[in-house]
């Protein structure tokens, strides 16, 4: 079996994977760390579509490796964007008994 | 069985191993370290992919900067999420929703395994046109030449995925700082990584914007290179985030974007198209482009990391 096959099933099953997570997972952040479990296994096949076009002395096609670099970076901006929406909403509906307990941000994390 | 293949079986289980786990465990914190291990052996895995640029770019956003995102906010609802896990579904709807999540992953498996030949590729042609772009790296010509309306068109894209974290700030801190105010630590792992990792982070970021036209790297790498040491020092307390009001830093976010429309719009008169670049210029227009796109990315991604803001501004 050729290491673009394996890593091809490899990421076939963290689609699955993340598509559980997201499904079962209640929890805002817990679906977004699904969404991201999936993203990576979709760029993984992304990947294996490179390697197998490997061809006039690459490795792999840029093409199709150009295209996840973009992907990896647009998928960051989506999770920043669905944290700060997840941390919204928390504050916006929490119950005031639980504000007391927060756990202090200051000094890092 | 060949070494290299025994490697890329352990790695391959390695990545299933803590996906898995990450989807199963119960603590938030804990979901979110597996996911940053996730991302470092990801990267790994892109490395045997013969696909360096893109390992680079996992390692540094995968492993790095969403790391860096997800566990403040682990920090802030993690507990909250532990303590009140919501409705979790029962078991009957658990088990079906695996059985069709595991039929998705048969369906993929299956085009992996019965793939088109011969594969189809791109390689042939983005290799005879790169003398061309007078670049040495095909993904980085595939980025800033063939197809540079992405790449532009994603440098919007981060922009506007900042301002929708900012819209999320209320009405009395619009234009203030994000996140909260980290007291500065006087010693601690934390603030000596702080101190001793930007010098060489931010040599190696500017070194892998220079040699990414040629080797792997390039623009988007660096920039997140360069974003996480920001995020390391405002993390510990040694500079405060700025307020998102501040001119200076609007000009620093679209500078990226506006050299690069500025450049695809001369491209017009030059060359006959948008973004296209008369050949003698390429390789210089490129890095004109490249540099001051890197340094907003790195500003960009830093404050997608910060979040909205959430103190006012100083009076």
């Amino acid at each position: 079996m050729s290491a673009a096959t394996l890593f091809g099933l490899c990421g076939a099953g963290l689609v699955g994977l993340g598509l559980y997570g997201l499904v079962v997972s209640p929890a805002p952040l817990r679906k977004i760390l699904s969404f991201n479990l999936l993203g990576g296994g979709v760029f993984l096949l992304f990947g294996v579509v490179a390697r197998r076009g490997a061809a006039a002395g690459l490795g792999g096609d840029p093409v199709p490796q150009a295209l996840t670099i973009t992907g990896i970076v647009v998928a960051f901006s989506a999770t920043a964007l669905a944290v700060a929406l997840a941390l919204r909403l928390f504050d916006a509906t929490r119950r005031p008994d639980e504000r007391a307990d927060e756990p202090s941000a200051d000094g890092g994390s | 069985m060949t070494p290299d293949l025994a490697i890329d079986i352990g790695l391959a289980v390695l990545v299933l191993g803590v996906a898995a786990w990450t989807t199963v465990v119960r603590e938030s914190f804990a979901a979110v370290v597996g996911f940053v291990t996730y991302g470092l052996l990801l990267a790994l895995a892109w490395v045997r992919l013969h696909a360096v640029d893109v390992a680079l770019t996992e390692a540094a956003i995968g492993g790095g900067v969403t790391g860096a995102l997800l566990l403040a906010a682990a920090a802030r609802l993690g507990p909250a999420e532990d303590r009140t896990p919501g409705d979790r579904p029962g078991a009957a709807p658990r088990l079906l929703a695996a059985v069709l999540c595991a039929l998705v992953s048969a369906g993929l498996g299956a085009i992996v395994l019965l793939p088109p030949d011969p594969a189809p590729t791109l390689a042939p042609a983005a290799v005879a046109s790169l003398p061309k772009t007078g670049l040495g790296n095909p993904v980085t010509a595939v980025l800033l030449a063939y197809r540079a309306w992405d790449t532009f068109l994603e440098k919007a894209v981060l922009v506007l995925a900042l301002l929708g974290v900012w819209s999320l700030a209320p009405d009395a801190l619009w234009g203030g700082r994000p996140g909260p105010a980290y007291r500065a630590q006087r010693d601690g792992a934390l603030a000596l990584l702080a101190r001793v990792l930007p010098p060489a982070g931010i040599v190696m970021g500017v070194y892998m914007l220079w040699t990414g036209a040629d080797e792997p790297g390039g623009a988007f790498p660096a920039g997140t290179i360069l974003a996480a040491m920001w995020i390391l020092v405002m993390r510990a307390g040694l500079a405060d985030a700025p307020a998102v009001g501040r001119r200076s830093l609007r000009v620093a976010l679209v500078a990226g974007a506006v050299v690069f429309l500025a450049v695809g719009l001369s491209g017009l008169a030059t060359a006959g198209a948008f973004l296209a670049y008369p050949v003698r210029f390429a390789k210089p227009l490129i890095v004109l482009i490249e540099a001051p796109l890197t340094f907003s990315i790195a500003v960009t991604l830093g404050l997608l990391a910060a979040g909205p803001p959430e103190r006012g501004l100083p009076r």
